[in-house]
């Protein structure tokens, strides 16, 4: 036994020492990881930033220099109390702010680089450079940001800002103070843009000397540069369109119904890009971020989802062309709305009659509409087979879903199928006069600008549509196939002509007769959406939405777009205008119609928009009046105007 | 004749290829530790590996001369070599040289040298020849303390020059004393001591003296023949709690602030904090950074001179004491289990050499190697990896160190030498 003592207890050592080994090294020790290497310092060196030119090659955004103060706390050395003022001094902070970010960029981490103060101005640097080495553990950073050559555009180009703990959890290419792209092409073509940061890795000792480099720099790499890019915007569009936009809430999508190339993507009310850029950037974002009422970060051509109204008029003609359940020539009397039995389903206003598709389209005719529809539906014993061709029909116009574009935000919009209303209403407990609303674009339909942009392409094509894109060319790289390649659209080609004639007399003899443009044959339909919202929780109505689509010219479009304006009311009235004046700036690159253009600069809703804000009560659609502003702007934004390198 | 020469030179060869195996692995971490720049040439003494390969060759020649001595010599002058050792201990207080606080090293020109080092074979051969003594009997009180007292002599004055890990070595000898018949109820209240102090200080006096008191009387109330008188037990107790409070009154009055910070973070005595922090960057700095170090080896480790925090030094005094991190940073899970069992067999090989000795003292002198490595190898490696409290003594035949790794190498190759006469013993 007494043998045994020391035995067994230097058995029992190694086993626990062996345990404590597998503990520390193998359970506990997630694989070695460089980045995480104290003893290694990694020293980044940031590629150019690809620049953005727009279609005609005008150059969008380049980049400037700027120096951002670091601070590595572990290695501040302390200061007393005269040298921290000055130093606060130099930095424009005060001493509050100092301990405040010093104390955050502790607990953020004491031995790596914290931003400190970020985005020096190229005077406070100069001043600073010379001092820096009193001031150990801070140095200066140098990088680069984006420098906008233009003001308009805020919502197509977005913006660059530093990489929050969220997304760097998610992407470990980015540090803490690295730059990602945050909105618009910035976001989605942020890896092209952004090129690959170099690395060197350095070690060092524990004093955080240099000693050389790591492995003589075998994993070092070198940066590489980001590329430029060119997108789709014609920016004197653009810029008209935000012109037009002024005063105005609303979105503007136009596309080369060729190419599925977005010309313009407008939206209203937007903020000058260089708003974004250098030391008020957080300041400024906050500002716009929390303006809940106007919503200046809100992109209303991509996420304004509403009921169409009288646009998706044109799309249940197609449907029931297709569907072969009406002949164009069909005649309906309207009796100032639909009747089924005794039961008026839907109202209409005055036109003459009979209405065959030609009249229906051009006067826009509800009872028309409804008529075709509840024939469409009808035509299957049951109407949940009916709503599923139907909606089958619609989506393939790129509606009810996400288009799957480049563009760094959309939304789905919503086409209804028999599914979706035997939810509502449960199995088969519902029929075609209970959903007659969907054949005017006012029911449980929904979409955006974009979509309805995307739409009237489809038709300008007669039958197929390019996705809707912001990229026109990556320098030496391809563009995405998807973006090339045309989507078929389930209506037979044969169907698009009587309704584009259609479209094309909503100008000659209808709604838009007063819109017309001399020498460019537009093709176009107004619509309206009734909106509400909920003040101090009782559902309210708004005037309506101002919609209107159209494409130009008719034979050979070269473009196509959706206009929505909010609480514009009917649709020629505020859209309409500004689809003719875009169509023509496009197309012409002149204005002819300034007297369309002198109204829609002169006139303001902004009167409009406070009113449910205002806390006394006001009237709405015909009993609103219009606001008349004198000092308006008449010159384009400025397109070239933004900071120089 | 050629058969004793046969005999002459039967070594046990599998506890040389271990020393070998270690003093070679030893030699490649401290090369890596210490090493500076590019290496230019392994011999170069102005680098600590040049240095210390110097020391390895400068052991080899001591092996030869240690081996071709006989085997009887160190039994006829146990006590000289044990009493010149006390001297040279002695005559630091008055000739030695003070680095780090701990006045244990003599200077001879640009050398240093730890008489230290050198006792623990010194009072290895001395406790071997008391207790081979026919005369002695372990059993007895008088020669327990006589024994006590060739252990508590160095012990005592390497403690006054304050060298606390090198005292504790010492406590090895309790294994050999164990081994030669010392009665059991001294394990017993070695372990007990052990149990009250690390109680006493994690609970306080109160929560020890509640747990002493219930086993005291239940083992009263089990025994129900031979229980003797209760005033026994009641001294028991007061003992027990007396020598609870007394570890405290040590721990807080006697200790400095440095050994009190590492007994504290070991036992996890310090709740506030603020205060742990401070602690941990004060006392715990060598420490966590040996464990990262170790952690970061992972399965395999980052690979001979390869290891980031080993080339950044970022684990100070790593070619002394912490080398061990080294091992486990550059050679990973593998190897330093590898070295753990290389000193686990090294020992357990001299268990079994030592058991089968057929002269007394050749059993207590290999005894007392084996239990002088396993306090190294424990306390060494334990301190390393965090298990136990932070005690500055080196891993034996690994650290750098002339001194170390000459009185380490002396150690076990006098056990050598015995161990190849013991057929001659007859
Ligand atoms: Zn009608």
């Amino acid at each position: 036994m007494r043998k045994l003592l020391l035995l067994t207890t230097v058995v029992l050592v190694g086993l626990v020492f062996i345990a404590r080994l597998f503990y520390l090294q193998v359970y506990d020790n997630s694989a070695y990881n460089i980045f995480e290497d104290i003893a290694i310092k990694k020293e980044y060196n940031y590629p150019k930033r690809g620049y953005v030119y727009d279609r005609n090659g005008e150059l969008l955004v380049a980049n400037q220099p700027s120096y951002d103060v670091m601070v590595i706390p572990r290695e501040v050395a302390p200061l007393d109390s005269l040298e921290i003022d000055e130093f606060c001094r130099l930095l424009k902070i005060t001493r509050e702010d100092y301990d405040k970010k010093l104390k955050r960029a502790t607990s953020y981490s004491p031995r790596l680089p914290s931003p400190f103060v970020p985005q020096l101005s190229k005077r406070d640097y100069a001043v600073l450079q010379e001092k820096m080495r009193k001031y150990e553990g801070f140095y200066i950073q140098k990088r680069s940001l984006r420098s906008y050559q233009t003001t308009i555009g805020a919502n197509v180009l977005g913006d660059i800002g530093e990489a929050n703990r969220a997304t760097i959890a998610k992407k470990p290419y980015y540090r803490l103070g690295d730059l990602i792209g945050n909105q618009g092409v910035e976001k989605t073509y942020e890896e092209v843009l952004r090129g690959v940061k170099g690395i060197k890795f350095i070690q060092k000792d524990r004093f955080n000397k240099n000693i050389g480099p790591y492995k003589d720099g075998i994993y070092d790499t070198l940066p590489v540069p980001g590329k430029d890019i060119t997108i789709t915007i014609d920016s004197e569009l653009q810029a008209y369109g935000e012109l037009l936009m002024k005063h105005k809430r609303g979105g503007i999508v136009a596309l080369d119904p060729s190419s599925g190339e977005i010309l313009a993507m407008v939206t209203g009310p937007s903020y000058n890009p260089n708003d974004l850029v250098g030391r008020n950037r957080s300041k400024n974002y906050t500002k716009l971020h929390y303006d809940t009422i106007a919503k200046p970060l809100f992109d209303r051509g991509l996420l304004a989802q509403y009921p169409p109204g009288s646009p998706f008029k044109v799309m249940n003609a197609l449907i029931g062309l297709q569907e072969n359940v009406i002949d164009v020539n069909d005649t309906y009397t309207c009796r100032l709305g639909y009747y089924y039995g005794s039961r008026k389903l839907t109202g209409c206003h005055h036109h003459s009659n009979p209405t065959d598709m030609n009249h229906g389209i051009s006067q826009s005719c509800n009872g028309y509409f409804v008529h075709v529809y509840r024939k469409i539906i009808d035509k299957y014993s049951d109407a949940g087979e009916g709503m599923n061709v139907w909606a089958k029909h619609a989506r393939s116009f790129g509606l009810g879903d996400f288009l799957h574009n480049d563009l760094s935000v959309g939304r789905k919009g919503r086409i209804p199928d028999g599914d979706y209303y035997d939810r509502a209403y449960g199995d088969n407990r519902w029929g075609s006069t209970y959903i007659v609303s969907n054949a005017i674009g006012q029911g449980e339909v929904e979409t955006t600008p974009i979509q309805l942009a995307n739409m009237t392409a489809a038709i300008a094509n007669r039958g197929f549509y390019y996705t809707p894109h912001i990229i026109k060319k990556i320098q030496d790289d391809t563009i995405p196939k998807a973006y090339t390649t045309p989507k078929y659209t389930t209506i037979d080609k044969q169907h698009f002509e009587p309704v584009i004639q259609g479209m094309f007399d909503v100008y000659n003899k209808g709604t838009a007769q007063s819109l017309k443009v001399p020498g460019i044959d537009i093709c176009g339909k107004t619509g309206t959406a009734e909106n509400f919202i909920k003040i101090d929780s009782v559902k309210t109505q708004l005037t309506d939405h101002s919609i209107f689509v159209a494409f130009a010219p008719k034979d050979n479009p070269k473009i196509a777009l959706a206009i929505f304006v909010e609480n514009g009311y009917w649709g020629s009235r505020f859209a309409g205008k500004m689809a003719s004046l875009m169509i023509e700036k496009y197309i012409k690159g002149t204005i002819t119609r300034t007297d369309l253009e002198d109204w829609i600069l002169t006139h303001s809703l902004e009167d409009e928009y406070k009113k449910p804000y205002s806390g006394e009560p006001f009237e709405i659609n015909r009993g609103a009046k219009l606001q008349v502003i004198d000092n308006y702007a008449t010159e384009l934004p400025d397109t070239s105007g933004g900071l120089k390198l | 004749m050629l058969r004793e020469n046969q005999r002459h030179f039967k070594f046990d060869w599998i506890t040389i290829i271990l020393f070998l195996l270690l003093v070679g692995f030893g030699y490649l971490n401290i090369l890596s530790a210490s090493h500076i720049g590019e290496i230019t040439s392994y011999f170069d003494t102005s680098q600590l590996y040049g240095k210390h390969m110097m020391f390895i060759g400068l052991t080899l020649i001591l092996i030869i001369l240690i081996l071709s001595l006989e085997a009887k010599f160190y039994e006829k002058f146990a006590s000289i070599i044990y009493l010149v050792a006390m001297l040279a201990l002695v005559g630091l207080f008055i000739f030695g040289k003070e680095v780090n606080g701990a006045r244990s090293w003599y200077g001879i020109g640009s050398m240093t040298i730890q008489p230290s080092e050198f006792a623990k074979f010194a009072t290895a051969l001395a406790v071997a020849r008391f207790m081979s003594d026919l005369q002695t009997n372990m059993q007895t009180l008088k020669d327990q303390i006589r024994v006590a007292a060739i252990i508590f002599i160095p012990a005592l004055l390497i403690l006054l020059q304050n060298d606390a890990g090198s005292t504790i070595v010492y406590l090895a000898f309790f294994f050999v004393f164990y081994r030669e018949g010392l009665q059991q109820i001294y394990l017993a209240i070695a372990l007990s001591l052990i149990a009250l102090a690390v109680i006493g200080l994690k609970f306080g006096v109160l929560i020890t003296a509640a747990i002493a008191a219930i086993i005291i009387f239940s083992v009263y109330f089990l025994r129900r023949k031979k229980r003797g008188s209760i005033l026994q037990y009641i001294t028991v107790l007061a003992l027990c709690v007396s020598f609870s409070y007394g570890v405290r009154l040590f721990y807080n009055h006697v200790l400095k602030p440095h050994q009190q910070n590492r007994i504290s973070l070991w036992l996890r005595l310090e709740n506030d904090p603020v205060k742990l922090q401070r602690m941990k960057k004060e006392e715990a700095y060598n420490l966590i950074q040996s464990e990262h170090a170790i952690s970061s080896g992972g399965l395999s480790g980052k690979g001979f001179l390869q290891g980031t925090r080993t080339t950044g030094k970022f684990v100070p005094e790593q070619h002394t004491d912490y080398i061990f991190s080294t091992v486990g940073e550059e050679w990973g899970f593998l190897g330093s289990s590898g070295v753990v069992l290389l000193f686990v067999l090294l020992i357990i090989r001299i268990l079994y050499l030592a058991e089968s000795q057929k002269s007394q003292f050749s059993r207590v002198y290999g005894y007392s190697v084996a239990s002088i490595l396993f306090i190294h190898f424990t306390i060494n490696i334990g301190m390393v990896m965090g298990l136990i409290p932070t005690v500055g003594i080196p891993l034996p035949f690994f650290s750098y160190g002339g001194s170390g790794l000459w009185g380490f190498t002396i150690l076990l190759f006098i056990f050598v030498k015995l161990d190849s006469n013991k057929i001659n013993e007859w």
